[in-house]
C-alpha cells in the first residue's frame, strides 16, 4: 500500500489544499487509485480550473442551440430535422513529443466527441502553428503532424477539408494542433452521455486496454522541462481501422433503442466515462476491472481506470437489450463485454480480484473540483511592444510583395492538403484553399460552410482585440462563400495560468471573444483550453483560435474567392487605413512583432458581412475574398492565384496613406469582390443602402498585378511569376538535396 | 518457437522509400552507405510446431498472405526454439 | 439492373458508390456484407474505394480471404461483371483477378487531387459510352496507386489492348508530369484479357455531380449500364 506524501500529491499534479478538499469532500484519505482518479478530473485539462471564472461569460444562447457547452460536442438545429454537432480539441503537448501519434490521436479524439453523440462525422478541419521552417526540427514536427491527420483521416474516411497554419517563432518548442470535427445527426436521434436506470448494464466497447497514455491529462497540464524523452510512453498510439468498425457499429446501434447513453473514454479514459456518466444521471456506477478487455499483462487498478487508450467507447444500455447490443458489436469484430451496472447513490464502487479499490462520490469527482480566480496581472512588455519604431518606406515594393507572398504562413498550402483526402464522402463543394470550407448537404439545396481562425500576433500585443479579429476573421471568411454564422466552438492556447500576465491575457482574450460573438450573435456551443503552453519558461503567443459553422441557404449561390472574367470591377468592401502594427509585413521584412493590432468596430464589420451575403443572395457578385493576413496586395494576388487562369488586374487607389500600409496594412472588416460591369452600380448602391463604405477600385484582367496610387504605378508583377513563389514556397523547403 | 520472416523488395522493384533513407543518409554525412532497402519484419510465434512442421508452414504463410511474391521476397529463421 | 457495393471493414467510399449508383444514376443498388457468400442476384459487382482492413500488411492484402470476395472471385470467373475503383482495384490485383501491383505512390506522399485520364480503349464494357482518346477529369486520392507489372506482363497487356486508361494531362497528351504517382506506362485503370473485370486508381463516384467539379465519371457508370440492360456486348 502505497503511502502517500507531499511528493506524491505534487507528482500528480495536486496541491496540498487540492489534496485537503479531496479528504474533505471524500471523508477519508484516498488511496493511490483514488487520487490517481482525482489527479486527472481535477487537472488543468478535464476540470477548467483556471479558466471557467472567465468562460462563464460567454454567450451561449441561441435559436439554433440544441446543445451547448457542457457535453461532448455542441449541437445547433439547421433544419429539415437535421442537427451539427461539432466541436475543436487541442492535442499540443503530444504532438511536441510524437507528432505523428499526437496528431492522429487529437483526430481520433475529437472524432469520438462527435459520434458519441449520434452524429456521423462529416469534416475535419485543423489549426496548426509551428516554428520556422528553416529549421529542420520544425519542419520534422511538421511533416510528422500533417502525416499524422492525413493517416488517420483518411484511413477512417473523413474528409480533411480546410483549416488554417501559420508559422511563428515561439511555437518551435510548442506546436499547435488544434482539430475540428463536425458531424451530421437527425434531431430526433442525438445521444447524450448518461448512465441512467438503476440495473441497467454498462458495458466496455471497442479496443482492449493497455499502457497508453497514462497520465495524458496531467501531462497536458504540465509545462516541459528539458528532460521531456522520459515522456514518450505517455503518447497513444492510434489505430484508425479500429475507429472505423467502433464509428459504425456505434452508429448502428444509435439508429435503435437499445441504449440509454453513450460516452467516449478519452482523456482519463474509464476514470472520465465512468465518473461523468454516473454524475450527469444523479446516479452512481459499479464496474469490475477483472472484466475490462486488456491487452497488457498485470495491469493494476491504477493502470487500467487511468489508461487512454484509444477507440473505445463507454456504453449504458437497456438491461433487455445487452445481447442485440453485443451482437451488432460482434458484426463488426469488436468486443462489446459487460462490465458494471448502473446503481443509485451517487458513488463509483470499482472492484479488481474481488476487492474494492475505489469507492468515491461521482458529484467530488465531476462536480466539485475547485475553481480558481488566479491573479492577473497587465504585462511589463505591452508598454515597450505596443510602440513602433520609424519605417522607413520601402524603396521596392515589388520586392516586398515577392518577401510577403513567399512566407510561409501566407504562401500556398497545397502541399499540406493534398495529403488529406479532402473529398471522401462526396460533400466537398469547395476545395480547400478558399475561405471557408463548404459541404453540400445531400438531398438539400443547403450546404454547411465552416472556418478556422486564429491569430497570435494581434493577440499578444492586445489580448482582448487580437480576440475580437480572430472571431471576426472567421465570419468575415463565412461571408465570403455565402454563408451566415450561427454557433462558434473555441480553443484557447495559452501559456502557463499561474503567471499573472498570461492570466490576464486569457481573461482579456475571452471578454473580446465575448463581444464579437454578441455582436455576430452567435452562441458559443463549446470548446477546449490549452494552458501550459511554455517550454522553459517561455510561453507562447496568446492563440485564441475560433471555429465558425455557417450555412449556406442555397449551395447554387455559393461563391469562390478567384477572379472569374477579364473586365469585371473590382470593388472595395470596407476602407484602407494606415495600420502597420502586428502586421505579417512587418514581421517578415523589418522582423518586428510590434504596434497595436488593427483597430475593429464590430458593428462595422457586421454591416460589411450583411452586404456581402446581400450581394451575393442577389447574385450580384462574382467573386468574394476577404482582406487578411498581408493585406490588399496579398488578397488581389489570392484572387488572382485563384483564377485558375493567371488572371491578372489594374488597381487604381486615391488612398492617402503610406504605400506599404495601403498595400500590406491589416485594416479589418474588407472584402474585396468583383462584379460584372453591369452589376456593379447595383452592388454600390446596396452598399450606400447599408451604409457601408464601398468603392470601385480597379478591374481584372491582363497577366499582371497592377497597383497604381495616384496615378503612380507601385507594383506591376506577372501573376505568373507570383503564382511560383507562392506555390514553392512550402514544398521547397521539402525537397532533399542530393 | 518464434519464426522472424523479412520481406523486402524483388530487386527489380523500385524500392523509393530506401532511396529516400539513403539520400537522408548522405544528407547526414554517411556517405559510405551505398546502398540501402526498406522491408517489413514479422514474428511469429509458432504453437507447438516442430522445426519439420515449421519448414512446410512458414514458407506456405508468407507466400500466400505475408509478401506479395509480384513485387516481394522472402527469407525466414527461426529465432527461439522451444 | 441491380449493383452490388461491396462493403468491408474499413471500405469508406461504399457509401459514396452507393449513392451515386442509387441517387444520381438511378439505378438498383444493394450492399454486399463481406462476411455473406450471398451476391443477391446483382448484375455488376462494385468494390468500392477506401482503407479495407486499414490497408495493413498491403493495400487489399486481407480483404481478399473475406468470403465475400470467394464469391466475387467465382462471379468474375463466370463472366459476371466486376469494376474495382482505388482501393477496390488493389484488392483485384491481390486476387489475381487482374495483373500486376501497386507501389507506394513515387513521391511518398498520400495525393488528393484531380487528375485527367485518357480512355486508350473504348471497345470495353466500362468504357463503351465515351470515346477513344477522351479526357476524363476524376479525383485520385491514394498513397499506393503506382502501378507496377514485370516487363513481360506488360507487353502482354498492351498486346491485348488491356490498358483502359493512362494519365494525362487537360489536353490528353500522356506526359511523366501527368502521372503523379509513377506508375509504369502511366496506366491509370486496365482490365483482365477476357473484359470482364477492370479496376482503376481514380475515384467515378467523386466526378459524378457536376456540383463537385465534373460529371465525367458518370462514362464508366453509363457503360456498365448499357452493355447489362441491352444485354448487347460490343465485339472487342
Amino acid at each position: 500500500m502505497t503511502m502517500i506524501d507531499e511528493k506524491t500529491i505534487k507528482d500528480h499534479g495536486l496541491t496540498l489544499e487540492e489534496y485537503a478538499s479531496i479528504v474533505r469532500l471524500i471523508g477519508k484519505a484516498p488511496n493511490l487509485t483514488e487520487l490517481g482518479i482525482f489527479s486527472v478530473m481535477w487537472s488543468e485539462h478535464c476540470a477548467y480550473k483556471s479558466s471557467r471564472v472567465y468562460l462563464k461569460g460567454l454567450p451561449t444562447k441561441g435559436k439554433h442551440v440544441i446543445q451547448g457547452p457542457g457535453e461532448n460536442a455542441g449541437i445547433l438545429d439547421i433544419g429539415d430535422g437535421l442537427a451539427v454537432v461539432f466541436k475543436i480539441e487541442s492535442h499540443n503537448h503530444p504532438s511536441f513529443i510524437e507528432p505523428y501519434q499526437g496528431a492522429a490521436t487529437g483526430v481520433g479524439g475529437i472524432l469520438r466527441d462527435i459520434f458519441t453523440m449520434g452524429a456521423r462525422p462529416i469534416a475535419v478541419l485543423n489549426s496548426l502553428r509551428f516554428g520556422p521552417l528553416d529549421n529542420p526540427g520544425n519542419r520534422a514536427i511538421m511533416e510528422g503532424v500533417v502525416s499524422g491527420i492525413a493517416g488517420y483521416g483518411n484511413s477512417i474516411g473523413i474528409p480533411t477539408v480546410g483549416g488554417e497554419i501559420a508559422f511563428e517563432e515561439g511555437y518551435s518548442l510548442n506546436p499547435l494542433v488544434n482539430v475540428f470535427a463536425l458531424g451530421l445527426v437527425e434531431k430526433d436521434k442525438i445521444f447524450y452521455a448518461k448512465a441512467e436506470g438503476t440495473g441497467n448494464p454498462v458495458l466496455y466497447v471497442g479496443a482492449k486496454t493497455g499502457r497508453d497514455g497514462i497520465h495524458g491529462a496531467t501531462m497536458a497540464s504540465a509545462e516541459f522541462g528539458k528532460d521531456t524523452e522520459h515522456k514518450r510512453p505517455n503518447v497513444q498510439v492510434g489505430d484508425p481501422f479500429k475507429e472505423k468498425l467502433l464509428l459504425e457499429a456505434c452508429l448502428e446501434v444509435m439508429s435503435t433503442d437499445m441504449i440509454v447513453g453513450i460516452q467516449d473514454m478519452g482523456a482519463a479514459g474509464l476514470t472520465c466515462s465512468t465518473t461523468e456518466m454516473a454524475a450527469k444521471a444523479g446516479a452512481g456506477m459499479e464496474i469490475d476491472l477483472d472484466l475490462v478487455p486488456q491487452r497488457e499483462e498485470g495491469m493494476t487498478p491504477y493502470e487500467i481506470m487511468l489508461s487512454e487508450s484509444q477507440e473505445r467507447m463507454l456504453i449504458c444500455a437497456k438491461k433487455e437489450k445487452v445481447g442485440e447490443v453485443q451482437a451488432i458489436f460482434a458484426k463488426w469484430d469488436l468486443d462489446a463485454v459487460v462490465i458494471g451496472h448502473v446503481t443509485e447513490g451517487g458513488r463509483l464502487k470499482v472492484k479488481s480480484k474481488g476487492e474494492d479499490v475505489v469507492d468515491i462520490p461521482v458529484d467530488a469527482v465531476v462536480n466539485l473540483c475547485p475553481v480558481y480566480r488566479r491573479p492577473i496581472k497587465t504585462p511589463e512588455f505591452l508598454r515597450k511592444v505596443s510602440k513602433l519604431p520609424e519605417i522607413p518606406l520601402p524603396a521596392d515594393l515589388n520586392e516586398v510583395f515577392f518577401k510577403v507572398i513567399s512566407s510561409p504562413t501566407i504562401a500556398d498550402k497545397e502541399w499540406i492538403f493534398r495529403q488529406y483526402d479532402h473529398m471522401i464522402q462526396i460533400n466537398t463543394a469547395l476545395l480547400p484553399g478558399a475561405d471557408a470550407a463548404v459541404l453540400r448537404i445531400k438531398g438539400s439545396k443547403k450546404a454547411l460552410a465552416m472556418s478556422l481562425d486564429g491569430n497570435s500576433l494581434y493577440t499578444y500585443l492586445d489580448p482582448r482585440q487580437g480576440a475580437r479579429i480572430a472571431v471576426s476573421e472567421a465570419c468575415r471568411n463565412l461571408a465570403c462563400v455565402g454563408a451566415r454564422p450561427i454557433g462558434v466552438t473555441n480553443c484557447l492556447n495559452f501559456g502557463n495560468p499561474e503567471k499573472p500576465e498570461v492570466m490576464w491575457q486569457f481573461k482579456e482574450a475571452v471578454g473580446g471573444m465575448a463581444e464579437a460573438c454578441r455582436a455576430f450573435e452567435i452562441p458559443v456551443t463549446g470548446g477546449n483550453v490549452s494552458f501550459y503552453n511554455d517550454t522553459e519558461g517561455a510561453s507562447i503567443h496568446p492563440t485564441p483560435v475560433l471555429g465558425i459553422v455557417g450555412i449556406i441557404e442555397d449551395i447554387g449561390k455559393a461563391l469562390r474567392p478567384g477572379f472569374r472574367t477579364a473586365g469585371d470591377a473590382v470593388i472595395l468592401l470596407g476602407e484602407n487605413k494606415e495600420e502597420l502594427g502586428g502586421s505579417e509585413y512587418l514581421k517578415i521584412c523589418a522582423g518586428l512583432q510590434k504596434g497595436v493590432p488593427p483597430g475593429i468596430d464590430l458593428a462595422v464589420e457586421r454591416k460589411v458581412h450583411e452586404l456581402c451575403l446581400e450581394a451575393i443572395t442577389e447574385g450580384l457578385l462574382r467573386s468574394a475574398h476577404d482582406v487578411s493576413d498581408g493585406g490588399l496586395a496579398v488578397c488581389l494576388a489570392e484572387c488572382a492565384f485563384h483564377s485558375g487562369k493567371r488572371l491578372g488586374c489594374s488597381i487604381d487607389l486615391g488612398d492617402r496613406i503610406r504605400t506599404d500600409a495601403l498595400l500590406f496594412g491589416e485594416s479589418q472588416s474588407r472584402i474585396v469582390v468583383t462584379a460584372g460591369p453591369r452589376r456593379a452600380g447595383k452592388v454600390l448602391a446596396l452598399a450606400r443602402k447599408r451604409k457601408v463604405k464601398a468603392r470601385v477600385i480597379g478591374r481584372t484582367g491582363g497577366r499582371d498585378i497592377i497597383v497604381r496610387v495616384r496615378r503612380r504605378e507601385v507594383v506591376r508583377i506577372p501573376v505568373g511569376d507570383a503564382f511560383k513563389a507562392w506555390k514553392e514556397s512550402i514544398p521547397s523547403r521539402y525537397k532533399i538535396k542530393e | 518457437m518464434k519464426v522472424r520472416i523479412l520481406v523486402s523488395f524483388k530487386d527489380s522493384v523500385l524500392d523509393p522509400q530506401g532511396q529516400t533513407v539513403k539520400n537522408a543518409l548522405h544528407t547526414l554525412g554517411y556517405r559510405s552507405v551505398k546502398e540501402a532497402r526498406q522491408g517489413k519484419v514479422f514474428e511469429l510465434e509458432l504453437d507447438k510446431v516442430s522445426e519439420e512442421e515449421a519448414r512446410k508452414l512458414v514458407p506456405e504463410i508468407a507466400r500466400k498472405v505475408l509478401a506479395n511474391p509480384i513485387i516481394e521476397k522472402y527469407t525466414w529463421q527461426i529465432i527461439q526454439d522451444e | 439492373m441491380k449493383f452490388g457495393v461491396v462493403m468491408l471493414p474499413g471500405s469508406n467510399c461504399d457509401h459514396d458508390t452507393f449513392h451515386v449508383l442509387k441517387n444520381v444514376i438511378g439505378r438498383d443498388t444493394v450492399f454486399l456484407w463481406h462476411k455473406d457468400h450471398d451476391l443477391q442476384g446483382v448484375d455488376a459487382v462494385v468494390l468500392p474505394g477506401g482503407f479495407s482492413y486499414g490497408d495493413y500488411l498491403r493495400s487489399g492484402a486481407i480483404a481478399r480471404f473475406s468470403p465475400l470476395m470467394q464469391e466475387v472471385k467465382a462471379f468474375a470467373r463466370r463472366g459476371g461483371h466486376v469494376l474495382g475503383i482505388c482501393n477496390g482495384f488493389q484488392i483485384l490485383l491481390e486476387l489475381g483477378l487482374l495483373p500486376g501491383a501497386m507501389l507506394r505512390n513515387k513521391d511518398l506522399k498520400f495525393l488528393c487531387q484531380f487528375i485527367h485520364v485518357r480512355i486508350e480503349n473504348n471497345r470495353t464494357d466500362f468504357t463503351r459510352a465515351g470515346k477513344k482518346g477522351q479526357v476524363l477529369r476524376i479525383p485520385i486520392a491514394h498513397f499506393d496507386g503506382n502501378y507496377y507489372a514485370p516487363d513481360k506482363v506488360i507487353e502482354d497487356i498492351r498486346a491485348n489492348k488491356q490498358i483502359v486508361f493512362r494519365y494525362c494531362d487537360a489536353d490528353g497528351k500522356v506526359t511523366d508530369e501527368a502521372n503523379v504517382n509513377g506508375s509504369m506506362d502511366g496506366i491509370a485503370g486496365l482490365m483482365n484479357a477476357r473484359g470482364n473485370v477492370m479496376g482503376l486508381m481514380p475515384h467515378p463516384e467523386r466526378a459524378s455531380e457536376a456540383l463537385l467539379g465534373s460529371e465525367d465519371g458518370q462514362v464508366i457508370f453509363r457503360s456498365l449500364i448499357e452493355v447489362l440492360e441491352h444485354k448487347g456486348r460490343k465485339a472487342r
